[in-house]
């Protein structure tokens, strides 16, 4: 077990909210209050600096170089300097969660082309995949003993 | 002693029934003329099929096209269609005006009516499609199959409109998008 392998709670790490009323938007932890809870403040992405459960806070791999209780003026240049929304756009993460939110909102008629879109590049796959079947030298095929008869 | 009404002819008391034809019919907002529908009752379930305009019972006008998944021009209930945001641009398209409520009502087939000496083997009269039925499919679907090849994705909303509908599983209606 390597320290570095986990994220750990610290004055700046950025964390994703799960739930409650500002589920779904990025929040700093400014300071720790106790065991529980932090203050988590995320002027950029509409979340007001308040108390949180960790429970709720899920952390990512963004962490923000601040002192603790950085004001939230000084907290949002900060943030923009420091560009946090284009490092959590590009993690895999966020970009399951927006590509979950495009699948909700297909409609009937996007869904049909994403089927035959699904088929073409199946088709394609399945090509190459006959080619390299072919390719491989199989072994000879057993020849089974045939079962005399008895009598 | 005999009564005697005040009134000539009596007044009948008023009724909060209204006749059918008095009946204000509403539309869904989500349908509009060039609407997709996917049927979901009825003889021709599961088809996705171009909404056409409202007739005066209330019920939708809808065609397949014909040519593409055989529904023809047909009445039907609005509540029996899921409304998909899939729109063509039939604003051009102009629909005989011999199509409405009275056209497409049930025809009365003659029952077979037994004479003395037939008891059985007397014809049943069989529905069958007529002319003018034909030639309106034909002068509507070559109208809104015109739409449809003018439109960019002409290729895949043949296919579309060809194809039926149907849920798979995890696929939750309250859920989804039309």
């Amino acid at each position: 077990m390597v320290l570095s392998q986990f994220r750990f709670v610290e004055v700046g790490r950025v964390a994703y909210i799960s739930y409650g009323p500002d589920a779904g938007k990025l929040a700093v932890i400014v300071d720790v209050i106790d065991q529980n809870r932090a203050l988590v403040d995320g002027p950029c992405s509409g979340v007001s600096r308040k108390q949180m459960n960790f429970k709720a806070l899920e952390l990512t791999s963004i962490v923000m170089k601040i002192p603790r209780g950085l004001r939230p003026g000084n907290l949002r240049k900060a943030w923009e300097k420091q560009e946090v929304q284009k490092k959590w756009d590009s993690t895999t993460w966020a970009q399951k969660i927006a590509n979950k939110k495009k699948r909700a909102q297909l409609t009937d008629f996007d869904r049909f082309k994403l089927m035959k879109a699904k088929q073409a590049r199946n088709r394609l796959i399945n090509v190459e995949f006959g080619k390299l079947r072919k390719t491989v030298k199989r072994p000879a095929p057993r020849l089974r003993k045939k079962k005399s008869v008895k009598k | 002693s005999r009564y005697y009404p005040t009134e000539d002819k009596p007044r009948k008391l008023r009724s909060r029934k209204t006749a059918f034809s008095k009946h204000k019919h509403s539309l869904r907002s989500s349908i509009t003329p060039g609407t997709v529908l996917i049927l979901v009752a009825g003889r021709h379930k599961g088809k996705r099929v171009v909404f056409l305009k409202q007739l005066d019972s209330g019920l939708l006008l809808v065609t397949g096209p014909f040519h593409l998944n055989g529904c023809p021009l047909r009445r039907i209930n609005q509540i029996y269609t899921i409304a998909t945001k899939t729109k063509l641009d039939i604003s051009g398209v102009k629909l005989p005006e011999r199509l409405n409520d009275k056209y497409f009502n049930r025809k009365q087939l003659k029952k077979p009516r037994h004479t003395e000496g037939e008891i059985f083997d007397t014809k049943k009269e069989v529905y069958t499609v007529s002319d003018e039925r034909k030639e309106d499919q034909v002068a509507v679907d070559k109208q809104i199959l015109d739409v449809i090849r003018k439109n960019k994705e002409k290729k895949l909303l043949f296919g579309y409109l060809g194809s039926m509908f149907s849920l798979g599983s995890r696929q939750y209606p309250h859920k989804m998008v039309f």
